[in-house]
């Protein structure tokens, strides 16, 4: 089922996708930049400084942030579903946040502050866990030339167990402090002050936005089936490793930052094939603008359904995931090919 | 593992690829479609080696159609079958009308038009074969690659498709390998006939030649193997 009409070129449908959704993009932004427990209007704006410091030191940065975390893991989710040809892929169900998570912990139990060439070394460590877990998952996932679906699903679960274990670990070896600081990470926090970290993961996220959707056509094509993608002309090869690198990039930077966010990657793709069909070209795109406005909204009620008090954003998105990823099992045993 | 293979097939010709399970007749597609790579050896196409030619010029002269058709997404039969396409489109264009016409004259020319619309998750196994041999006709081969085309399709589409792979070789010159089990099927529609066994080609020749008592028991290791006569066509069963 597809809701909205599919007739017409895939230029033309890409057009009306990315029109509707960047319309739902700036509405959810607006939202969430007057939402909040200090509501603010545009006169306060102009000459309260008190206002003015809330809007642009906190409010503007925290949308800001919740859009990059959310298009990004929505993109990479996206991405790993057409590469492994599974709808229930995610870098949450594969495993990969957990790789990405062991790695900032080990960074954060060393100190938030410690940098390798200038960059924070919270971003290098989360990678290489989100790497790790990337070609971990697929090893023990592939028999010859095929990965096997179940057995991809499986490995992510067992690497996310691991990687859960792990990470209880170094908060039981770190001080309290630390251990602390890991905690609230775990659960997923979009809180942010100013743009300095903002810059810094827009230096990376960019050139893996671009490298991904690059790869669109491609993906397009390996979603269907790899051997046939590799005689339509894919090099199957470096198309997957590139997604592989870009996809352990994204979300080791967004983990570092944001810590784990869960399903953003599982239910954002699909609402995107639902609304506008299974093409790739369509649905990468349309997941970054839709992956941006999910989370923003998601975030919008962590802040305030319960009043004065925060919920974690990871709790909310965790809580509209669990039961979407469980609809989705439901739908895929449908599915004669699986 | 495919050791010692050498095999020509002419241009304009349908060849049809026979012998046992695990034998290496797929394993043999996947080299000639460029999936994998021989060790050793090469693969020549027109005079030129597969391995030298670029992927999208490979793609632009042969098509292969694999045994598997399952999908994991349910994309519908013409998003399949305009794939067929992508060789043709540079950079980050998108099909053209034209394209989408050529992948409708191809779904046309299974015999599988109504489909077009349909989600490939909830077609039969025959149905998605129909769908993939029409995405390997929209990118218009000079070469045709099937791994048992026909092992879904009943005997109305299995004959419909063997009349179409005759008449596509009469005009448009196509060449075609067809891995197969209907042995009933190839005499005397298809022009040459390859018997692996082992890795190995231990016999070709023309349907005649190669559908025989002697060469099949030999092929498939058989005693009890038996062919006759029938209506012009080579008619084999095993007692």
């Amino acid at each position: 089922m597809v809701i909205l009409n599919t007739r017409g070129s895939t230029a033309v449908r890409l057009g009306r996708a990315l029109a509707l959704l960047t319309l739902i993009l700036l509405a959810t932004v607006v939202v969430g930049l007057w939402a909040g427990v200090w509501r603010i209007d545009l006169t306060a704006l102009r000459i309260d400084p008190v206002a003015q410091m809330v809007f642009f030191r906190l409010r503007l940065p925290r949308v800001m942030m919740a859009a990059l975390v959310g298009s990004s893991l929505a993109v990479a989710g996206a991405a790993l579903q057409a590469l492994f040809r599974n709808p229930l892929a995610d870098p949450f169900t594969l495993g990969v946040s957990g790789g990405g998570a062991v790695g900032a912990s080990i960074a954060i139990a060393l100190g938030w502050g410690a940098r390798i060439s200038g960059v924070p070394l919270v971003f290098v460590a989360a990678f290489c866990g989100a790497m790790g877990a990337v070609l971990l998952v697929r090893g023990l996932a592939r028999s010859g030339a095929v990965v096997l679906p179940g057995a991809l699903l499986l490995s992510g679960v067992v690497v996310n167990m691991v990687a859960a274990a792990a990470v209880l670990t170094i908060q039981y070896l770190t001080d309290s402090t630390r251990a602390v600081q890991i905690l609230r990470w775990m659960i997923g926090s979009l809180d942010v002050v100013g743009f300095a970290t903002i810059e810094r993961m827009i230096l990376f996220l960019v050139p893996a936005w671009l490298g991904l959707l690059a790869f669109a056509g491609d993906l397009h094509l390996l979603a269907m089936d790899e051997e046939t993608a590799a005689t339509l002309g894919v090099n199957v090869r470096r198309c997957e490793t590139a997604v592989h690198s870009l996809c352990a990039l994204i979300v080791g930077v967004t983990v570092a930052v944001g810590g784990a966010i869960g399903f953003v990657g599982l239910i954002v793709p699909h609402a995107v094939r639902l609304l506008f069909g299974e093409d790739l070209r369509i649905v990468l795109p349309g997941s970054f603008l839709l992956g941006a406005a999910f989370l923003v909204s998601a975030d919008i009620v962590a802040r305030t359904a319960l009043g004065g008090t925060e919920l974690p954003v990871g709790a909310v998105t965790a809580l509209l995931g669990g039961p979407v990823f469980l609809w989705l099992l439901r739908r895929r045993q449908r599915y004669s090919a699986l | 593992m495919l050791t010692g293979v050498s095999l020509e097939a002419p241009r304009g010709t349908l060849c049809a690829i026979i012998g046992p399970n695990g034998c290496g007749k797929s394993t043999l597609m996947r080299l000639f479609a460029g999936v994998l790579q021989p060790q050793a050896g090469e693969i020549r196409f027109d005079g030129a080696a597969l391995q030298a030619m670029g992927r999208r010029a490979a793609a632009m002269r042969i098509a292969y159609v694999p045994q598997s058709t399952a999908m994991a997404f349910p994309f519908t039969a013409l998003e399949v079958v305009l794939t067929g396409r992508s060789p043709y489109l540079s950079g980050f264009r998108f099909e053209s009308e034209v394209d989408r016409a050529r992948a409708l004259e191809a779904l046309a020319t299974v015999g599988a038009p109504q489909l077009a619309s349909r989600r490939v998750t909830e077609l039969s196994g025959g149905e998605r074969q129909m769908v993939a041999v029409a995405r390997a006709l929209a990118q218009e081969p000079s070469c045709l690659l099937l791994d048992e085309p026909s092992a879904a399709l009943d005997l109305k589409h299995r004959a419909a498709l063997v009349r179409t792979l005759g008449r596509l070789r009469d005009t448009r010159g196509l060449t075609a390998l067809v891995v197969t089990q209907d042995l009933h099927a190839i005499d005397p529609a298809f022009d040459h006939v390859f018997a692996l066994r082992g890795g190995e080609v231990i016999a070709q020749g023309s349907p005649a030649e190669v559908l025989c008592q002697r060469v099949l028991a030999e092929v498939y290791d058989d005693t009890h193997v038996r062919t006759s006569r029938v209506d012009r066509r080579t008619v084999i069963w095993s007692e």
